[in-house]
């Protein structure tokens, strides 16, 4: 039963966020991890009739969630995703969390195990701007902002676009969509055999499923 | 302190301010131990009105000294209720809206049959001769209390420590009786550490020659002095290295220096003394070795060949698990483990894990993240059961 209490329209999501919303169908089964105060799940509960759950690392995030009606656990990808049954959601959404795992690779197995679907979305470290910072700067970049430096940079495992797609490809996962997101917000298709989206797309946003 | 005036023995004669009903007659309760047992009596306490369509009800599970006085004065003490911060109009658990039901657990010594009671067979309290039970005994109890209440579906129980376990197993055996589930501080079993602090807590109770093998009451005795070691011992597992040192330190009780003696020189023993004697007033030694014994039989993976998320197979009930940081009685990787069990048969479910110093008896206390949890879980259902 949908509720309107903390539903959220799409046009108030952040933009990642708003391309993840629209990569799920009405009526699905979704959880979310790192879902942080519940702001995805909150709109997919209210707007798409989703079964929304979620998994958030900081007490003020569960809390937010909770008292929004949602389903969330205090817990993280790297050791919460193994209990859950194969197949159990639809969609297993992972936004912007995966290089901050300590194991990625397990994440992303376990990712589209749980779910018939994953969808992964990252800041890309190939993009042009990174490359340039270390070329010219000579100094580490922090693709994710924040003030973070290289030494407190929760991205402990950093990829860019084509760390993942060899990635996927590795796990033998097919990439329905994947879309990117310039320093604009703006919205563009990935080719994931090419250069071109390497460069320019500083966020990516991935829909997996097995193949 | 503050006394009402009830003592032990008049509330085993049933003078008590609350409701009370008779169960297990003519059909009797089976219990765990195969043995038959009835007619008995489940003391409960009710707090705001119940709907038309019964809809709005809420089962509140007391922890191992607790009884069915959550949010009003103790009948003996004369204290506030043990949840009165969480119970009450307008409070968290709003009797404004719900519908709350407190029982005593059956082997308490608050109205509830037990060891205490008078066994209508031979005239005289059961001390011994009472029935060895299990938290899913009481928890059966309880139901045997929803279904002559009428109620087909309770919208939430909640409980904390021992009560987190009858809420665990209100889940598991009766999941269509209960439409949420808040197990606070509690666990899916017992351990062996929690085992150890209760055999230590029995074995004061049963060494005190006042015991009399049981029958103290007959012999006109109360192991007073063994009940306190045992509740003294219990009430330092329930509080953190932290908050001992937060509330007491090294300090000195009213002396200026160390006494070179065995009085109580500092302020947490004089502190503890306290908690054991005032206990010993309101609480019965049998009650507590037989309410122990109930929790640490408490396993119940073990009846799903050690696999916990069988006993939640294909569960519709809404749960939030919580825990305390500080807690090492019944620390977050039990309330974990729990959650992982509901994880894996895709229950739906909420865990959060309250950083506090409080240790164990958080759930009791003025503890705002609690309060903001709880508060944003029962809306959140509450709405879903359109009970607002």
């Amino acid at each position: 039963m949908p509720f309107d209490d903390g539903g959220i329209s799409r046009g108030d999501l952040r933009p990642d966020l708003r391309l993840i919303a629209d990569m799920i169908e009405p009526g699905s089964r979704v959880l979310d991890i790192g879902c942080g105060d519940g702001a995805l799940l909150a709109h997919l509960a209210a707007d798409k009739d989703v079964d929304a759950r979620g998994i958030e690392l900081s007490q003020d995030g569960v809390n937010a969630c909770v008292a929004r009606g949602l389903s969330v656990i205090q817990g993280d990808a790297d050791t919460d995703l193994a209990d859950y049954p194969d197949q159990a959601f639809d969609y297993v959404v992972l936004g912007r969390t995966l290089q901050a795992t300590r194991n990625p690779r397990a994440v992303l197995e376990n990712l589209v195990r749980i779910g018939r679907h994953a969808i992964v979305s990252f800041v890309n470290y190939g993009h042009w701007r990174i490359r340039l910072a270390l070329l010219a700067g000579g100094r580490i970049p922090v693709a994710s902002g924040g003030g973070y430096s290289w030494y407190d940079n929760p991205d402990i495992h950093q990829c860019s676009l084509q760390d993942f797609v060899e990635l996927c490809d590795a796990l033998d996962l097919s990439v329905l969509q994947a879309r990117s997101l310039n320093r604009h917000n703006r919205v563009g298709q990935i080719r994931t055999a090419g250069i071109m989206s390497n460069l320019r797309g500083q966020q990516a946003i991935f829909l997996l499923s097995k193949k | 302190m503050a006394t009402s005036g009830l003592s032990l023995s008049q509330i085993a004669n049933g003078e008590l301010p609350c409701h009370r009903m008779e169960l297990g007659a003519p059909e009797k309760l089976r219990l765990d131990s195969g043995i038959e047992f009835g007619p008995f009596t489940i003391a409960y306490q009710t707090y705001g009105l119940l709907n038309e369509d019964k809809s709005n009800a809420i089962l509140i599970c007391h922890a191992l000294t607790g009884d069915q006085f959550a949010a009003d004065p103790h009948p003996v003490t004369g204290k506030p209720g043990w949840w009165d911060l969480m119970v009450g109009p307008g409070k968290v658990i709003d009797t404004n809206r719900y519908y709350v039901i407190c029982t005593n657990v059956l082997g308490g010594c608050m109205g509830t049959t037990g060891p205490s009671s008078i066994d209508p067979e031979t005239g005289e309290p059961y001390g011994l001769r009472f029935p060895v039970l299990t938290i899913a005994d009481m928890v059966r109890a309880q139901k045997m209390l929803i279904d002559a209440l009428g109620i087909d579906q309770l919208f939430s129980v909640i409980g904390g420590s021992m009560g987190g376990m009858q809420v665990l197993e209100w889940a598991s055996r009766h999941g269509d009786r209960l439409f949420s589930a808040v197990p606070i501080a509690g666990a899916a079993r017992h351990s062996a550490q929690n085992i150890a602090f209760h055999e230590v807590g029995r074995q004061a109770i049963t060494a005190d020659p006042d015991w009399c093998q049981g029958n103290y009451a007959k012999e006109g005795k109360r192991p007073r002095r063994g009940l306190a070691v045992a509740r003294m011992e219990a009430h330092i597992t329930y509080l953190s290295e932290a908050a001992l040192h937060r509330k007491f330190g090294r300090r000195l009780q009213d002396r200026h220096a160390v006494t070179y003696g065995f009085d109580a020189d500092f302020e947490v023993e004089s502190y503890l003394r306290h908690q054991g004697s005032t206990f010993v007033d309101r609480f019965d030694a049998n009650s507590y070795l037989y309410i122990t014994r109930a929790m640490d039989y408490f396993d119940m993976a073990a009846e799903h060949d050690g696999v916990l998320a069988g006993a939640f197979r294909d569960t519709d009930v809404r749960f939030c698990v919580v825990s305390f940081s500080s807690d090492w009685l019944y620390p977050t990787a039990e309330s974990r483990t729990v959650v992982h069990a509901l994880n894996a048969v895709a229950a739906n479910v909420s865990f959060i894990e309250i950083q506090t110093d409080k240790g164990h008896d958080a759930f009791l206390l003025d503890e705002p993240e609690l309060h903001r949890t709880l508060r944003g879980f029962l809306d959140g259902t509450a709405r879903r059961r359109g009970l607002i």
